[in-house]
């Protein structure tokens, strides 16, 4: 965290030439060509994608594939080296709406669910902020929106992560955004709130014909939702429909070396062999994941992270119940 | 003599601790909220210094405090930043208490000045000395209440202020700023090694009790006019330090929220999705990992 919180200083600067914004037309968000450096490495290059109005689009790619430095510098927090970023219509910050990627949230924070709704209105303003019936009103209507009206009153560092995670989408559309971005939402929650997450930010994309972007390294649980797809590997991205996308062969050309994509029972199982280590089966799982052993089998991945979702292990047959289509609303 | 504590002559004394309560209260929930403790205790130990000086160079321990209350803060501000937090705070505070012992040995008044600074000395505080200190505390009450909502929700996570175009940096340096000015108006009454003790006692019962952020600022000012008063009285008539009743007071409050608190998690313990955070869900796979993704 001390490294994102440093590189916001300096980057305030270029954040308007980050955000160029332009004439409205359907898609929401263009990115042209960016690229992006940090410490002289070049995390992101050439990524180009577009995302639009009510639609959701998944921004997969493992951990340290560039999925956070992507949505630092769509909120302009990230200085760009190359590219554009284009935002159509409204030309305000609060346009765009972030969910970060968990935050540890201290349980005794004297904050509740509607105080940091609150926040999510005005928080930017200066003073202490009256209250107001009309504030009030527009708060439980956000608390409403995410199905978190009973939570309303909680202390958020003491609700569950689903919970929370409900309460600072909450927050984050009380700015009314256009595009909403999201890091990692599903991360460290169960099937049923990972499900109940995902139809929640499908349906708050059609309904307020905002653009939603969730980052995540598991790309199975946005399947039946996703209009689109950003893929991230090796810094480069591929975007387009999932069938064009998640292919044997656009992935096996980002990543540089051969990808198997298998489908089995409605899930996508992306298995990346790395060549200079093991054989294929390394990377066998229900994520796509692999890219994490180019440092090394013993590097970043854990022998526990290995598993698979509940009930979903490698046996095909337990998946049934959880198959995409059947989280259809 | 007939003076009680509620005397004429006191009513100084009344007046500048309560000025110094409730700037205290105020900025203390933030000190709390935000685990800001450690610089909350390097800010005071290295105006002390200031005091020192002060007296040494015969300007007014108000303007020796404040000095380097300022300095404390800018050095924080600025180097806080890079490096860790903790060890830059720490770096600072015995740079300025190396300073301070220096200043100390050179001044003839030692054995009492410094006593005074380190412990306060309440009960001879003249109604004049207190306007500059209340100015000082105005000012502070003003800056909170202006940076109050971005403050909160740098609190709440630095990310979520960042993403809304405000640098979290520059919340912290003005919280830091607001933190040097309660230091200096309530370091010449309660001493160095107390201010610390009356920002955080109050505020951390207020944080277990309150459940809103106004409404606990608000009991943290309660909690800290209640500390000062009672120990003006009860050091009066004990002749004890003041310190004494402010310190143990502190702790008091601190385990009576934490009391409270503690019967009622007991009380919900058999409720579901009280703790939170890990027990909610079985990992899906890679947890959240720290840094840029």
């Amino acid at each position: 965290m001390p490294a994102i919180v440093t590189a916001l200083r300096s980057l305030r600067a270029s954040q308007d030439e980050a955000v160029r914004l332009g004439a409205g037309s359907s898609s929401v968000l263009s990115v042209r060509g960016l690229s992006v450096q940090l410490g002289g490495r070049e995390v992101l290059h050439d990524v180009s994608f577009e995302l639009g109005a009510g639609e959701l689009t998944g921004l997969i790619g493992s951990n340290g594939a560039g999925k956070t430095t992507l949505l630092r510098a769509l909120l302009g927090l990230q200085a760009v080296s190359a590219g554009t970023v284009t935002l159509s219509g409204r030309r305000e910050r609060a346009a765009v709406g972030y969910v970060p990627q968990k935050v540890g949230l201290d349980p005794d924070l004297p904050v509740r669910a509607r105080d940091l709704v609150a926040l999510g209105i005005d928080g930017q303003r200066l003073g202490v902020g009256l209250r107001s019936a009309a504030r009030r009103e527009r708060v439980e209507a956000l608390l409403q929106s995410v199905g978190a009206s009973h939570l309303a009153d909680a202390r958020v560092g003491a609700l569950s992560g689903g919970e929370q995670q409900r309460v600072l989408i909450a927050h984050a559309l009380a700015s009314s955004p256009k595009l909403l971005l999201l890091d990692e939402p599903l991360a460290n929650l169960d099937l049923r709130s990972t499900q109940e997450t995902v139809t929640l930010l499908a349906t708050l994309a059609r309904s307020r014909g905002m653009a939603v972007l969730v980052a995540t390294h598991d790309i199975n649980p946005l399947l039946p939702f996703m209009g689109r797809v950003v893929y991230l590997a090796e810094g480069r991205a591929a975007s387009g429909t999932t069938d064009e996308v998640v292919r044997s062969d656009v992935l096996s050309a980002l990543y540089g070396h051969h990808v198997d994509v298998l489908h089995a029972h409605g899930r996508v199982i992306v298995s990346v062999s790395d060549q200079h280590h093991d054989g294929p089966g390394q990377g066998w799982g229900p994520e796509p994941r692999g890219e994490a052993l180019v440092g090394g089998p013993g590097g970043q991945e854990a022998p526990g992270e290995q598993q698979a979702p509940e009930g979903c292990d490698l046996a095909p047959d337990d998946c049934t119940d959880d198959a995409p289509q059947a989280w259809q609303p | 003599m007939g003076l009680g504590p509620f005397s004429s002559f006191m009513t100084g004394t009344w007046l500048e601790a309560t000025v110094v309560a409730v700037v205290a209260g105020v900025v203390g929930f933030f000190v709390v909220v935000r685990g800001a403790a450690f610089a909350a205790h390097a800010i005071p130990q290295g105006a002390f210094t200031g005091a020192a000086g002060a007296a040494l160079a015969g300007v007014s321990t108000l303007a020796g405090v404040g000095t380097f209350s300022l300095l404390a803060v800018a050095a924080m501000a600025r180097w806080g930043r890079r490096a860790r937090h903790d060890v830059v705070t720490a770096l600072i505070l015995v740079g300025l208490l190396g300073l301070g012992s220096l200043f100390l040995s050179m001044s003839s008044q030692y054995s009492e000045q410094t006593f005074s600074l380190l412990f306060g000395e309440p009960l001879a505080v003249s109604t004049a000395q207190v306007i500059p200190s209340a100015s000082i505390g105005v000012a502070c009450l003003v800056l909170v209440a202006t940076i109050y909502r971005r403050l909160l929700l740098a609190s709440v996570a630095p990310e979520l202020v960042a993403a809304r175009g405000v640098s979290p940096e520059r919340v912290e340096s003005w919280f830091l700023l607001s933190l040097g000015a309660a230091t200096t108006l309530a370091l010449p009454v309660v001493g160095a090694l107390l201010v610390f003790s009356l920002m955080i006692g109050p505020a951390s019962a207020a944080r277990s009790l309150a459940r809103q952020p106004l409404s606990a600022v608000a009991l943290s000012v309660g909690l800290a006019l209640l500390t000062v008063w009672a120990s003006i009285v009860a050091a009066f008539y004990s002749n004890w330090p003041l310190g004494f009743f402010v310190g143990t007071l502190g702790v008091f409050w601190y385990l009576l929220g934490r009391g409270v608190q503690l019967r009622a998690a007991r009380s919900l313990a058999t409720a579901p999705g009280g703790a939170g955070g890990p027990a909610s869900g079985r990992s899906l796979g890679p947890g959240p990992r720290r840094g840029s993704g």
